[in-house]
């Protein structure tokens, strides 16, 4: 009796519980990790999954690497390699041994720089140095770009060629600075808050032409993060090429992957901006005109109705008038859609001559009432000494009413 | 920050303006009034798009930690 209390009184544990036990107690203590040895057994197995034993002189560790990391790697795993691992230890219960759950991995010793690349990434990614919502609009027609970069480099020439090219009327503030080499990074992070300090600049680009991972370097220093995420002016990254990521494009506002396609991001292309702006003044017209065309209906219609035989001749004049108007600006409007490459100015020019307020120059004004400006087309709106506006050719005055003289 | 050119709210207007005309909604007056305005602005962002060439700059600090701006010359590539 005495020895089935006891036995009732031992916890005895199945297989599979004190697997659970172990596999939360590894997982538990030993957080997500770096680990470097060398690869071997190195095994791609028809399930796309691949598996090694990491080792060094004493120990070794089973490891796993998914598919769907394994095959994003950007360089082949073989055995002899040394490595370092980013993963975590479990338990594969089945076979009752623990592993290692690799989640990246980078070639040791060539990976030096990778490798704090990967860490300082991770560390401002979860600080959300890099959050969407952080990200500033570019502007869409900034009249002054603020550039960081070397006066020597590449990167200048070309950022200077095609805004001169896309934009001539853009101006261009160049704070320079080294991009490669000891306080490169430094120096890179200053002239951004001093061009926020100086603040008369709408965008920033930053950035260097192409070069190995080591000459980009400044651009993956934290200083440089830090000081694009503060700057209040939206700045957009340039480093390298294409395939160069830096944790300054991660940082900016907007990533360019290039210099040159920097500065075409930057501004629109003045000729595109001037079709934009000619199809527009088109509208433009062809509203008004389509205003004239019912003014003109008015017009004849109250004629019609009032039968004001002295007012008669100005009337069918002014009707007449409007039909010029109409005649004129649907030529216009057909010439310039013909003639694309018409100057703008030109026509403009043309416009305003045969804008309604010509009428003015034929010898008729118009009067306004003061204060508000409100235009007087009866004269039983005005009072005596009421102020009034007169804006007839060439100008305006102002005047009092002295007296009113009511003909209906 | 991102403050607006006087060249783009310029060419919002003219947006606006021919919106306006559109709708029909306007008296002749107003039209008149807002089409002459249109046609100011169709012409003052034309002008502003042909501005002289880009002038390029160098900012650069004094000791007093006050801001100069030079003329920078930067020796163009051959292409």
């Amino acid at each position: 009796m005495v020895i089935e209390n006891l036995v009732k009184q031992i916890k005895i544990y199945t297989v599979s519980e004190i697997t659970d036990e172990i596999k939360s107690l590894l997982e538990l203590n030993l957080p997500t990790l770096w680990i470097e040895g060398e690869i071997s057994n190195f095994i791609h197995h028809s399930s796309g999954h691949r598996y090694f034993t990491l080792k060094d002189g004493n120990a070794q560790i089973k490891s796993v690497l998914w598919r769907d990391i394994g095959d994003f790697l950007k360089f082949e795993i073989e055995d002899g390699m040394k490595v370092v691992v980013y993963g975590n230890i479990s338990v594969y219960e089945k076979q009752g041994q623990y592993q290692l759950y690799v989640e990246d991995i980078v070639p040791a010793g060539l990976g030096k720089f990778e490798l704090a690349f990967r860490q300082l990434k991770e560390r401002l990614f979860k600080e959300g140095l890099f959050e969407e919502e952080h990200k500033k609009p570019i502007p869409e027609f900034p009249q002054t770009i603020g550039i960081v970069t070397s006066s020597t480099g590449a990167a200048i020439q070309d950022i200077i060629r095609i805004l001169h090219r896309r934009m001539p009327s853009v101006e261009i503030i160049l704070n320079p600075v080294k991009v490669q080499g000891d306080g490169a990074g430094w120096e890179i992070a200053q002239a951004i808050t001093d061009f926020n300090q100086f603040k008369n600049v709408d965008v920033l680009i930053i950035g260097r032409g192409g070069g190995s991972l080591e000459d980009l370097w400044a651009f993956n220093e934290e200083i440089v993060a830090r000081a694009i995420y503060a700057s209040e002016i939206p700045v957009v990254s340039a480093v390298g090429h294409e395939i160069d990521f830096t944790i300054a494009d991660l940082a900016a506002d907007l990533r360019a992957p290039t210099p040159s396609a920097a500065a075409e991001l930057v501004v629109k292309d003045k000729r595109e901006v001037l079709s934009q702006i000619k199809n527009l003044t088109q509208s433009l017209i062809e509203y008004q005109l389509a205003q004239i065309a019912d003014a003109k209906i008015r017009v004849k219609t109250a004629a019609e109705s009032y039968g004001m035989k002295k007012l008669w001749d100005m009337l069918t004049q002014k009707a007449q008038r409007i039909d010029e108007l109409v005649k004129n600006m649907g030529w216009l409007v057909n010439q310039s859609l013909k003639n694309s490459k018409q100057n703008l100015a030109n026509v403009m020019g043309k416009l305003k001559a045969l804008s309604p307020l010509s009428i003015l120059e034929r010898g008729y004004s118009v009067c306004y009432k003061l204060p508000d400006l409100i235009l007087v087309k009866d004269v039983n709106k005005l009072k005596l000494e009421d102020a009034v506006e007169v804006r007839l050719h060439k100008g305006k005055f102002k005047g009092k009413v002295e007296e009113i003289e009511k003909n209906w | 920050m991102a403050q607006k050119s006087s060249f783009e709210k310029a060419l919002n207007r003219l947006d606006e303006i021919v919106s306006q005309l559109e709708s029909g909604d306007l008296s002749l007056d107003e039209s008149l009034k807002i089409f002459q305005e249109g046609i100011e602005l169709s012409r003052f962002c034309t002008k502003k798009l042909s501005e002289a060439e880009s002038k390029v700059k160098k900012l650069t600090k004094t000791s007093s930690g006050k801001f100069k701006l030079e003329d920078l010359k930067i020796e163009e590539k051959e292409e």
